[in-house]
């Protein structure tokens, strides 16, 4: 692969996650939801497919392969398990859509750090990864509803695992980390599929 | 020798979730957890006499490590481990005797409280031992899911709440550590002692935010502003011995952590970053837990907020960053943990005995049971600093470190003063009312009651959790102040 058609592909499927967690917002309520998360995965596993293809990575290839499996497969069908009672914005959706993208800016300021301490192309990505992060957390406080909390963590998550394919050195060390924060997320749905009651739609408890 | 020493305090709580898995919650099973938690206690002991004596050690091709602040952070596990699986016996004999209607689902409750406990105990012995800061948080991460299924076993909707809020905090905490891991992990890996030693080869301003993510992500397990918000809802639903745990162990090992990225951070960025942040975030957490628990009704939300205030005073003491500061933040870790420990514990016989949360149901304690009633009121001297308890030279220790280490420092610990006495005088007043005013009268037969007993075990179980606090005040200068030294040096970068 050159490098013209590498830094191509890559920033291809960096934009393809950002897009994704954009449409999640545009769209917060399943079945869109769902497809929106499924691309998600597979624009994060073709990220990190990139990536092997032009280091000549196995383990990297088989991380892409993991990422695809995990998360545009096992996970986004968890999602489309989970019950949904509720998935209505708190704000509306031009606010949200330009807090989206507010929040993509400050991606770019707070990521140039990494960028300036090892620049190459994927890591000229890594704002694509920070910004969907946001947007997870975005996703968590401005819709309403337990399904949709999982739903931010699981774009936080996505976000995270970005960055960490574009930056990571050591794949052992980020496929258990991208575990662990699957474990997480199964956790949250346990206990939305556990409760006869949408868990954040209680508001009994406060000062 | 020394490698079974490190591995018995993660293997042996797996061991006994193993068997509380397989042969449930009943008499012959019903004492191995507190065992399994004194064994643990006994562990940390002899780690802590040979690290002071031989220096660190490693074990399993060095994944595990233990130092002197290992060593202390598994007795502070140990201690406040033994004092809730001693007590839970008792506590789930209350509640399988309040549900009689089905006493077999109950003891199924039972055996999976005590299974998730030894997972709970297993992760954090696992967090603290890890020579890596990855493992460091996948332990808590653990411990955080296990905490999370134990406060919901009330299957009461105030606990589905409180238990989804705690997993939602604590899991965005922990996605920033993540994050902060993955900007942190570069050539030199994540094995805490390597990044200690190379710290200065990571770039300055990419270590900055990834030691900003990982304090605020281990901040928000250990109650710090500003994803705290799950605290006192969780503390105040869990059932007294998870409280007990949550507030003396998982508070304690996520704080431990924070002070191991401060010895990271500040190799390289100097002590001005993670001090100004620690100074924000600990006046932000006193601000909030002192203007909640100013009209606070509820006792065992009033001890969160307590607890919350506590660990700011621990992040202060962590800004000062002096050997002296450090040192006297351990021993006020290892006070508080213990009197929190013990004060909800006592919390939840009052549950038990009075069947409200609401302070003002629970008057004149001292009249109706003089036994819990002693407990409770040592218990608050212990929590508010009072000698001879450990909090009493922590908190001292910790006030006179901050205002003897520059400017900012000492503003912020004269300003951290207010909100500090505001709550201390919250829990004096309603701990006072709860235990000397009258019970309100009520006439007529059949109103007459007994004074109720707190079961043997509990007392001695909280008896105990206040001697070893009060001990450890008195011994601070003796067995106890080298291991002390030899961990604030290393948290403090000391050759």
């Amino acid at each position: 692969m050159g490098d013209a058609g590498y830094v191509q592909l890559l920033d291809l499927a960096a934009g393809a996650v950002l897009l994704t967690a954009v449409l999640t917002l545009w769209r917060p309520e399943p079945p869109a939801v769902n497809r929106f998360l499924v691309l998600q995965g597979i624009a994060l596993g073709g990220l990190a497919a990139v990536r092997a293809g032009h280091e000549g990575s196995v383990a990297l290839a088989g991380l892409a392969a993991g990422i695809l499996v995990l998360r545009a497969g096992v996970l986004p069908y968890l999602v489309h398990r989970l019950p949904v009672r509720d998935a209505r914005r708190q704000v509306g959706m031009p606010v949200t859509l330009l807090a989206a993208a507010a929040l993509t800016l400050v991606a770019f300021a707070v990521s140039q750090p990494v960028i300036r301490s090892a620049p190459a192309p994927a890591t000229g990505a890594v704002p694509a990864g920070v910004a969907v992060l946001l947007i997870g957390f975005l996703v968590l406080v401005s819709v309403r509803g337990a399904t949709s909390q999982a739903v931010g963590f699981l774009l936080a998550d996505n976000g995270i695992t970005a960055v960490a394919v574009l930056t990571t050195t050591a794949v052992p060390l980020l496929a258990g980390l991208a575990v662990a924060l699957d474990v997480l997320l199964a956790a949250l749905a346990w206990m939305i599929i556990t409760a006869d009651t949408d868990p954040a739609e209680l508001r009994e408890l406060h000062d | 020798m020394i490698t079974v020493l490190i591995t018995a305090p993660v293997a042996l709580p797996v061991l006994c979730a193993v068997l509380y898995g397989l042969a449930g919650w009943r008499r012959p099973t019903a004492w191995v957890g507190a065992g399994v938690a004194a064994a643990v206690l006994a562990c940390g002991i002899a780690l802590a006499t040979v690290v002071s004596a031989e220096g660190p050690y490693v074990a399993l091709n060095g994944a595990l490590r233990v130092d002197a602040v290992s060593a202390f952070l598994v007795i502070v596990i140990g201690a406040a481990g033994l004092l809730a699986t001693g007590a839970s016996p008792a506590f789930l004999r209350a509640e399988i005797r309040a549900g009689q209607a089905d006493e077999a689902l109950a003891a199924r409750v039972a055996g999976r409280h005590s299974l998730l406990v030894q997972a709970f105990l297993a992760a954090t012995t696992l967090a603290v031992l890890a020579a890596n800061l990855g493992v460091l948080a996948v332990g808590v991460e653990v411990a955080v899911i296990a905490a999370a299924f134990l406060i919901v076993q009330g299957r009461s909707r105030l606990a589905r709440e409180a238990a989804w809020k705690f997993l939602l905090g604590c899991s965005v905490g922990m996605a920033l550590a993540f994050l902060g891991l993955v900007l942190l992990n570069g050539t030199v890996g994540l094995d805490w002692t390597a990044l200690a030693t190379n710290a200065s080869t990571v770039d300055r301003a990419v270590l900055r935010i990834a030691v900003a993510l990982l304090i605020v992500g281990f901040g928000a397990v250990a109650g710090l502003a500003p994803l705290h918000g799950w605290l006192p809802d969780a503390h105040s639903q869990a059932p007294a011995p998870v409280a007990a745990l949550l507030s003396g162990v998982l508070l304690s090992v996520a704080f431990g952590a924070i002070l191991r990225v401060k010895v990271i951070a500040d190799a390289a960025l100097g002590a001005g970053f993670t001090r100004t942040l620690l100074i924000i975030m600990a006046l932000a957490t006193l601000a909030v837990s002192a203007s909640l628990s100013v009209a606070q009704r509820e006792y065992k939300r009033m001890l969160a907020y307590a607890g919350m205030a506590h660990v700011a005073l621990l992040a202060l003491g962590a800004a000062a960053g002096s050997r002296f500061a450090v040192a006297a933040v351990l021993l006020l870790l290892f006070g508080h943990g213990l009197a929190r420990a013990v004060l909800f514990l006592a919390s939840g016989r009052i549950l038990q005995l009075t069947g409200s949360r609401q302070a003002a149901d629970v008057r004149g304690l001292a009249t109706r049971d003089p036994v819990l009633a002693a407990v409770v009121g040592l218990g608050v001297l212990a929590l508010l600093g009072f000698p001879p308890f450990a909090t009493f030279a922590g908190q001292l220790g910790i006030l006179r470190a901050g205002f003897g280490a520059g400017v900012a420092t000492a503003v912020a610990t004269g300003i951290a003063l207010v909100p500090l006495l505001v709550v201390n005088a919250a829990v004096l007043t309603g701990a006072g009312r709860m235990l000397v005013d009258t019970a309100p009268v009520v006439e007529g037969p059949g109103a007459a009651t007994a004074p109720e007993r707190t079961p043997l075990s509990t007392a001695a179980a909280l008896g105990g959790g206040l001697a070893i606090c009060a001990v450890t005040g008195i011994t601070a200068a003796g067995p106890l102040q080298h291991l002390l030294s030899l961990a604030a040096d290393i948290l403090t970068g000391t050759p």
